[in-house]
């Protein structure tokens, strides 16, 4: 009897979402150009980037270092001035990110084996890219640095440290991003699909209709439950097909575990969709109650700044947020052999979640009829 | 203005037609209005009044033929005709956070009205709609009526030539609306041409001249006496009917000679197709036939070709319901299906509804009758279960709805106002679903589903989404979903409003005769027509119930040497007037 109802219910969810053509075409095709469109365009690299070189120096190391510069695969163009102020406002219009001031005894130093200075000016306005920058011309100085005289000879007493990145040797940006992506239009379609959904029917008068009916309020949410659930594990399913062949993401961990916690996941993310739905009357309420949600979400989740860089403060907030915990099991399954207790550890927090919200939807629901 | 404006030709319609995408909203549509008369454009919802009207003002312009309005084409200078005329549309766009006077001042901005005539034209529209003592109060805290009196003083700011009402008298209570149309019948005595729009047939009776449409055709145009004439000695009232009135009504539209009939409380009224005195062998010994008034729906109906005949295949179907319910021994013939035991609701200080008790016995229809706003759907709501009364205890089928909710649930029926139904799923879809929420599955849900799609002839459509249907059509499925599972009771709030005449004989022929095979029917209704085939009607105004009884006891209660025969809106009007006076006496 529940089942024959239940079933009623669930066919009629995926009949109200994707018996349109219009609705279906929202439901498939955004999500899926925002998947190929983010892991090709959202890189955190720094590429084709201009820098300036003001040079004062006439010396060999000086020819030498600016070959250098110019040989990397990371600087698009390198500008030449001899005049401070064209360079104030080479930076000041953004023409380069970075400038390179050689003073005038920079080679006379470095043969006399004397400290030799390097001036560097970055753009601050663009902290991360200028920081990345800095970066790329300090290793290109240091590599020189040891071949002057003065470092030959020091070669002998210092330390060299030779880096290794594990899980992703070659640090290539789509197998930072394709893991989060996954994780986060799963999150955007199950909140969206949900919190419509109840809100919808408010608007259309049928969900007085619902509550006229037999079903009971822990099946009307089953019910509701269902269909976002398996539209996000389509979702997925596409996501994970294409981070293999597509962008060629290794895949060392087990799917079975990826899918088990993905279930947990997508329950707690309909969850909250279901809580906004029960508390709006009306569509563009639970639009803007799910965006209200989305944003921080997303940026508290450790997708693009650590957790553990956030104030003290503030990373308890975090805990309540499921794309956390589904984050570390995504890159975990990708990148790593992740093990189950550490995705146990990870799906307990979501399970929680997802009782706290579900009951919550429910109260809201009975609070309803009051 | 002088009398010269009185019979003026105002508007000229000539071959007016209007297509949106497959639709065809106005079919060829010829006519003119004239000054200082009262037109009414009269039709169900969907005719196309409201097309017709945004046509008039210029808002639209007309695929083929052409609108001749004040003297300007609607085609050519449409900016001519907005500057002088009154347009009041459906939902008059009073802005609910602004006062009274706010709105006022705003449309006068709007219209350009200068300072120096404000004062005046205000005092004057204030004292006319009597809305002077409101004018702090914000407009969406008025009342259904008030709200359309301040719309009709927003568009009289300007003193227009020709006012254009659409539906003016939808959400207002009957005495409101008296009120407004007195307000309007003032107009046309400085020679002001109204137009006003409405799907309630009896409202034309009132009116000049009549525009009758009807799915985008104008059926008839002139004064609303030519139209009834034409069913004049063809009307009968029967009364002195023993038995049951239902079972002797679908019996008489079976009838050959017999083309409409309504139960109009204990008496039938009917149609006859020809001159002849109708022949009442069906209606039982005792019976008689007086000649009646015709009314503009009796012509209307004759117009169309007659009514639905009598049967219901529907009821035919079903299994009749004795006292003896299947499985459950609660259900004893004495116990009522629907019990209110001092049902109460307030929201914080505001009791919507306070201390309402009735029974309802298997097999009756029970009305609640009652202006938008005085409580009929606050305890209709709790008593399909919808919100939890603050006090007081309801029953469906001996259940009780706070305890066993559920159980209460399977036996009820419910139709919502305005057909709600999944609009993106097909009208199968929706069938399947509603089946499987009420339970039916395998063999009985094929069955009941080839049933009512035979019964509503849903053949042809089954595939459509339901959004896209003719709203008759809708109607039709919104019932076919609400009896699906052979529900012992059934709710229906406000089933017809709006809808054709002829869609709502057919409903209310499978309603009377799902009654006779004992299903219980609660239904919520401002409109009168309706009230008149309840059993009995409980009259809620303000939260309370005022009266309680059968149509003819109500109207019995307020005759009076003045009046006679009081017609149910008669009836309702005087009980209001009545309980304020008593209201009154007791402060």
């Amino acid at each position: 009897m529940w089942w024959t109802r239940l079933r009623a219910l669930i066919v009629k969810e995926f009949l109200a979402v994707l018996r349109d053509p219009k609705g279906r075409a929202i439901l498939i095709g955004p999500p899926i150009l925002q998947l190929l469109i983010f892991s090709y365009a959202a890189t955190l690299e720094v590429r084709n980037v201009d820098v300036m070189i003001l040079n004062r120096d006439a010396g060999h190391w000086s020819e030498e270092l600016i070959e250098r510069i110019e040989a990397s695969p990371t600087f698009r163009s390198v500008e030449f001035t001899a005049d401070p102020a064209r360079m104030r406002a080479a930076i000041d219009r953004q023409e380069v990110i970075a400038a390179v001031v050689i003073g005038a005894d920079f080679s006379r130093a470095i043969e006399a084996g004397a400290p030799a200075d390097l001036q560097l000016i970055l753009d601050g306005r663009r902290s991360n890219a200028a920081q990345i920058v800095s970066g790329y011309l300090s290793q290109i100085t240091a590599a020189l640095a040891a071949e002057t005289p003065a470092g030959k000879r020091a070669a002998a007493r210092t330390v060299s440290t030779v880096a290794r990145n594990w899980f992703n040797p070659n640090l290539t940006y789509q197998w930072f991003m394709v893991p989060n992506l996954i994780a986060s239009i799963a999150l955007l379609i199950g909140l969206i699909v949900t919190a419509l959904s109840i809100a919808r029917e408010r608007e259309l008068g049928t969900f007085d209709q619902l509550m006229v009916s037999p079903l009971r309020v822990h099946e009307i949410l089953v019910g509701k439950l269902v269909p976002p659930m398996m539209i996000g594990l389509f979702h997925i399913t596409v996501y994970i097909l294409a981070a293999v062949f597509l962008f060629g993401l290794p895949l060392r961990g087990s799917l079975l575990l990826l899918y088990g916690s993905s279930l947990f996941y997508l329950a707690s993310v309909v969850g909250i969709g279901l809580f906004i739905s029960a508390l709006s009357m009306t569509q563009q309420q639970a639009i803007l109650g799910a965006f209200l949600f989305m944003v921080p979400a997303m940026l508290l989740s450790g997708f693009a700044t650590p957790i553990e860089n956030m104030p003290g403060w503030l990373q308890p907030v975090t805990l309540v947020n499921p794309l956390r915990y589904f984050l570390v099991v995504v890159k975990g399954v990708f990148l790593k052999d992740i093990s189950l207790a550490e995705v146990i550890a990870q799906t307990v927090p979501l399970l929680l979640i997802a009782i706290a919200t579900l009951s919550a939807a429910a109260w809201l629901f009975r609070r309803r009829l009051e | 203005m002088t009398n010269e404006a009185k019979g003026r030709e105002l508007v000229r319609l000539s071959g007016v037609t209007k297509r949106f995408e497959h639709t065809l909203a106005l079919d060829a549509v010829s006519g003119s209005l004239f000054g200082g008369e009262i037109t009414g454009l009269v039709g169900p919802d969907g005719a196309g009044k409201t097309t017709l009207i945004r046509l008039m003002t210029g808002l639209m312009l007309p695929d083929d033929g052409a609108l001749e309005v004040l003297g300007f084409d609607s085609a050519k200078n449409p900016a001519g005709i907005q500057a002088s005329i009154g347009y009041m549309p459906q939902r008059f766009g009073l802005y609910e956070d602004l006062s009274v006077q706010e709105n006022l001042d705003l449309y006068a901005d709007l219209r350009g009205l200068p300072q120096g005539e404000r004062p005046d034209v205000f005092e004057e529209l204030l004292a006319f709609t009597d809305l002077k003592r409101f004018t702090g109060r914000l407009a969406g805290k008025l009342s259904g009526g008030m709200k359309q009196k301040l719309g009709l003083a927003c568009a009289l700011l300007k003193k227009p030539c020709l006012l254009l009402l659409d539906e003016p008298g939808v959400g207002v209570d009957p005495i409101s609306r008296r009120e407004l149309w007195k307000m309007v019948e003032n107009l046309t005595e400085e020679g002001i041409g109204v137009l006003w729009s409405t799907a309630y047939l009896d409202e034309a009776e009132a009116c000049d001249k009549v525009l009758l449409l009807n799915g985008g055709k104008l059926l008839f145009s002139g004064k609303p006496a030519e139209m009834t004439a034409r069913v004049e000695n063809r009307v009968f009232r029967v009364s002195g009917i023993r038995g049951r009135k239902r079972q002797v009504l679908a019996r008489l539209l079976d009838e050959d000679g017999i083309i409409d009939g309504v139960i109009q409380g204990e008496a039938i009224r009917i149609v006859t197709g020809n001159d002849t005195r109708p022949a009442l062998a069906q209606a039982g010994e005792g019976a008689s036939a007086v000649p009646a008034t015709p009314r503009f729906e009796d012509a209307f109906i004759d117009m169309l070709g007659g009514g639905p005949g009598g049967r219901s295949r529907l009821a035919e179907a079903q299994a009749p319901f004795t006292g003896k319910d299947k499985g459950d021994e609660k259900g004893e013939d004495e116990r009522p299906v629907i019990e209110a035991r001092g049902l109460t609701k307030r929201f914080g200080d505001f009791t919507a509804a306070e201390n309402i008790s009735f029974d309802i016995r298997r097999g009756e229809i029970f009305g609640l009758l009652g202006p938008n706003g005085a409580g009929k759907s606050t305890t209709f709501k709790m008593l399909c279960g919808l919100l939890k009364p603050t006090a007081g205890e309801g029953r469906v089928a001996g259940f009780d709805l706070r305890r066993d909710a559920a159980s209460a649930r399977n036996r009820l029926g419910y139709m919502a106002q305005k057909f709600s139904l999944y609009g993106d799923l097909s009208i199968a879809q929706n069938l399947d679903f509603f089946a499987g929420v009420y339970g039916l599955s395998g063999e009985k849900k094929r069955e009941r589903m080839t049933l009512v799609s035979d019964i509503f002839d849903f053949g042809r459509h089954a595939g459509q989404s339901s959004k896209d249907l003719p709203l008759g059509l809708k109607q039709r499925l919104a019932l076919a979903c609400a009896v699906m599972h052979e529900p012992q009771a059934l709710f229906l709030d406000e089933p017809t409003s709006g809808v054709d005449p002829i869609t709502r004989r057919e409903f209310w022929t499978h309603i009377n005769a799902l009654v006779e095979k004992g299903v219980t029917v609660l239904v919520t209704t401002h409109f009168m027509e309706e009230a008149e085939y309840c059993d009995r009607i409980s009259l809620i105004y303000r939260g309370r119930s005022i009266a309680l009884g059968s149509p003819d006891e109500l109207k019995a209660e307020v005759a009076s040497a003045d009046m006679p025969d009081p017609t149910m809106e008669d009836a309702f009007i005087a009980l209001v007037e009545r309980s304020e006076g008593q209201a009154k006496d007791a402060a």
